[in-house]
């Protein structure tokens, strides 16, 4: 049976391997091309390089494509747009991964975790202080934001998937205009009420603004999840004479687990990072405080935002490394969450 | 599926009801409590609060404050259209790049990067505009100001190019990227094959089929994830107040020194503003969160109508 052939889909799109070595090829000589015009002309910088590759690109494309067919030559041009304006769109992404690793990893020293800026000023060295106080805060407001909504939204999920009741459409709608309320508001709305009755900022009022942000993407990841259970394990549990409360606590729910907590991971990820609202509702602290219900907090986005603020060298330089810090804790959440939503699909 | 429901079932299907209306009420709340406390400012300085030029707290009582954001939302809308104007062409070409021309490993790289861009955090797109981007965006706004300068906005009276409103637009066309880009992935990779097959087999070239099937069959999808784009772009705060140049003033000259929006107008007062000018900050807020709640509830209305299987 092993010379049986089964058909491939055919991708006329697709690149044959000659293309590539020929595409990669040219890629190479227009890259030296531009970088000796760049040493030679007024051109500078990367900008300035990138410039100039394109438009070599072009003259090259031109050049090539006065042997293609017409059809080829329009497609090469295309190409070499969509190209260019893709790169475009990437450049700021790498941009920001490549200067927050260099530039954070200036200050990625053991005591940047361990210890806080009680004793330190930002302008010391950086093998003093830290942000242990303000990784802690952040720790603590998105747990109490994870309690309240955790809950709340997977009873959002709950009610989309297995209730459907007269609310569904308003429900979907409003959960999904709800994630563009701006940062900024979320915080003022806790600032004006909560804050204003409980004596200023604290960490509860911080994890208050950041459930706000975070509810609708729990609810909405809770959705999509409880959505991939099959209808047939709910018939199922039915038939066997459970109600549909047993059914969803001891079925359906179960069956999700792991996504259920990819939808709390997600929406800590969405929140992690969020400054505006802290700014507002949590205040900043130098060390950390241990009263959630009273009292300014540190959080790691505030240490950023205030270390940039102040903008001496070094502060500056801790900056970076509470962005590094910041952004590696985002995307270890996201593979995690990653890893987790794969796991209920199969 | 008819169920016959039990009391028990009654109780727990009024429980999720409540926990899944919490989101309507908490929506609701906010623009009550948002409108309470603005509506004195609404109703002391009606439009003019809109159309106003001036923000100034009097502390002396025989001189009435002033309170209008009217620089500041045209600073919004300045700022928000460079960023889409950057943006969408960029969303457009980064999606068919990855959906059309990136090849196997190339195109789980870049998918795997747009995903990872969309959960940056607005901070670190600020922190790297004002240290990293500026330098770039001074450079170019430079290169516009001397040789297009005649183009009134590219007008220019300093020689100040740094933190200006095309700075800080480009920052956030970066920012706005990566939502647009994965919504309009997403309605592209929906195209029916057949479709995009038929126009091969006409002798159609890969951009015949691009033009002719793939962005027709897309349109309302991207316009919906740029509207979604556009919802961030208008709310943003952080990135905004660190790399633009704050200023209360209405201005045209984008590539100068010099600009605002509403919500870092609130970032910049809350923290010294007397009880009056809270209020004012409140009811810039509820300003701009009706702004953004319309764009953000048009914009899911489109994605979700485009989007459903």
């Amino acid at each position: 049976m092993s010379d049986v052939t089964i058909p491939q889909p055919t991708r006329p799109w697709q690149r044959k391997r000659s293309e590539t070595f020929r595409s990669g090829a040219s890629f190479v000589i227009v890259g030296l091309l531009s970088f000796a015009v760049v040493l030679f002309t007024g051109f500078a910088g990367v900008d300035g390089w990138a410039v100039v590759f394109l438009l070599i690109s072009i003259v090259a494309v031109v050049i090539r494509g006065r042997k293609l067919s017409t059809k080829e030559r329009g497609n090469s041009k295309v190409q070499l747009v969509i190209t260019a304006a893709a790169v475009l769109a990437f450049a700021p992404w790498l941009s920001i991964l490549g200067s927050v690793l260099f530039k954070g990893v200036v200050g990625l020293r053991l005591n940047f975790i361990t210890s806080d800026m009680r004793t330190t000023v930002p302008d010391d060295e950086l093998n003093m202080g830290g942000a242990l106080h303000a990784v802690l805060g952040s720790l603590l407001m998105v747990l109490i934001a994870t309690i309240i909504t955790l809950p709340l939204g997977i009873l959002s999920g709950v009610y989309l998937t297995e209730i459907k009741g007269r609310f569904t459409f308003l429900v979907r709608f409003v959960v999904q205009s709800m994630s563009g309320v701006p940062s900024i508001v979320a915080g003022l709305f806790v600032f004006t009420t909560y804050n204003s009755l409980t004596n200023g900022p604290s960490a509860f009022g911080g994890a208050l603004a950041l459930g706000i942000l975070m509810l609708p993407t729990v609810a909405r990841t809770s959705e999509e999840v409880l959505k991939l259970v099959p209808d047939d394990l709910r018939s199922a549990s039915l038939a066997l004479g459970a109600r549909q409360w047993r059914t969803t606590l001891m079925v359906v729910l179960p069956t999700v687990r792991s996504g259920l907590i990819t939808a709390g991971i997600l929406g800590v990820a969405r929140v992690i990072g969020e400054t505006a609202p802290l700014l507002l509702t949590a205040g900043s602290n130098s060390a950390f405080w241990f009263n959630p219900v009273e009292g300014p907090i540190a959080s790691m986005p505030i240490y950023v935002f205030g270390m940039l603020q102040i903008g001496t060298e070094y502060a500056t330089n801790r900056a970076w490394t509470g962005a590094l810090v910041l952004m590696l804790a985002v995307f270890a959440l996201f593979f995690t969450a990653r890893k987790l939503g794969g796991k209920d699909k199969r | 599926m008819h169920v016959v429901h039990s009391r028990g079932d009654k109780v727990f299907r009024r429980l999720v009801t409540a926990g899944a209306l919490t989101s309507l009420v908490i929506l609701g709340l906010i623009g009550a409590f948002l409108f309470g406390r603005g509506a004195q400012v609404f109703s002391q300085y009606g439009t003019k609060f809109i159309t106003g030029t001036n923000w100034a707290t009097s502390l002396d009582e025989s001189i009435a404050s002033e309170f209008g954001i009217g620089p500041m939302l045209v600073g919004t809308v300045i700022v928000s259209a460079i960023a889409m104007l950057f943006a969408v062409p960029m969303s457009i070409a980064g999606a068919l790049y990855i959906e059309f021309y990136a090849a196997g490993r190339l195109r789980k790289v870049l998918s795997g990067l747009l995903d990872l861009a969309a959960a940056i955090p607005s901070l670190i797109f600020g922190l790297w505009g004002i240290q990293i981007f500026t330098d770039f965006g001074q450079r170019w706004a430079e290169f516009l100001a001397t040789r297009m300068g005649w183009f009134p906005l590219f007008s220019t009276i300093s020689d100040n190019y740094g933190r200006s409103p095309f700075v800080a637009g480009c920052v956030l066309a970066s920012m706005v990227v990566p939502i647009t880009t994965s919504v309009a992935r997403e309605v592209y990779s929906r195209t029916p094959r057949e479709l995009i097959d038929t126009c091969y087999a006409l002798g159609g070239s890969k951009w015949g089929a691009i033009k002719t099937v793939v962005l027709p069959f897309g349109k309302s999808g991207v316009v919906g994830g740029a509207m979604l784009g556009l919802g961030r772009a208008l709310g943003e705060t952080i990135a905004v107040y660190l790399v633009l140049n704050l200023n209360f003033r209405y201005t045209f000259r984008i590539l100068e020194s010099e600009g605002g929006n509403v919500a870092s107008l609130i970032a910049q007062r809350f923290g010294e503003s007397t009880s009056e000018e809270l209020n004012a900050l409140v009811a810039a807020g509820f300003v701009l969160f009706l702004l953004t709640l319309t764009v953000n509830m048009i914009a899911s209305a489109i994605v979700t109508k485009t989007t459903r299987s």
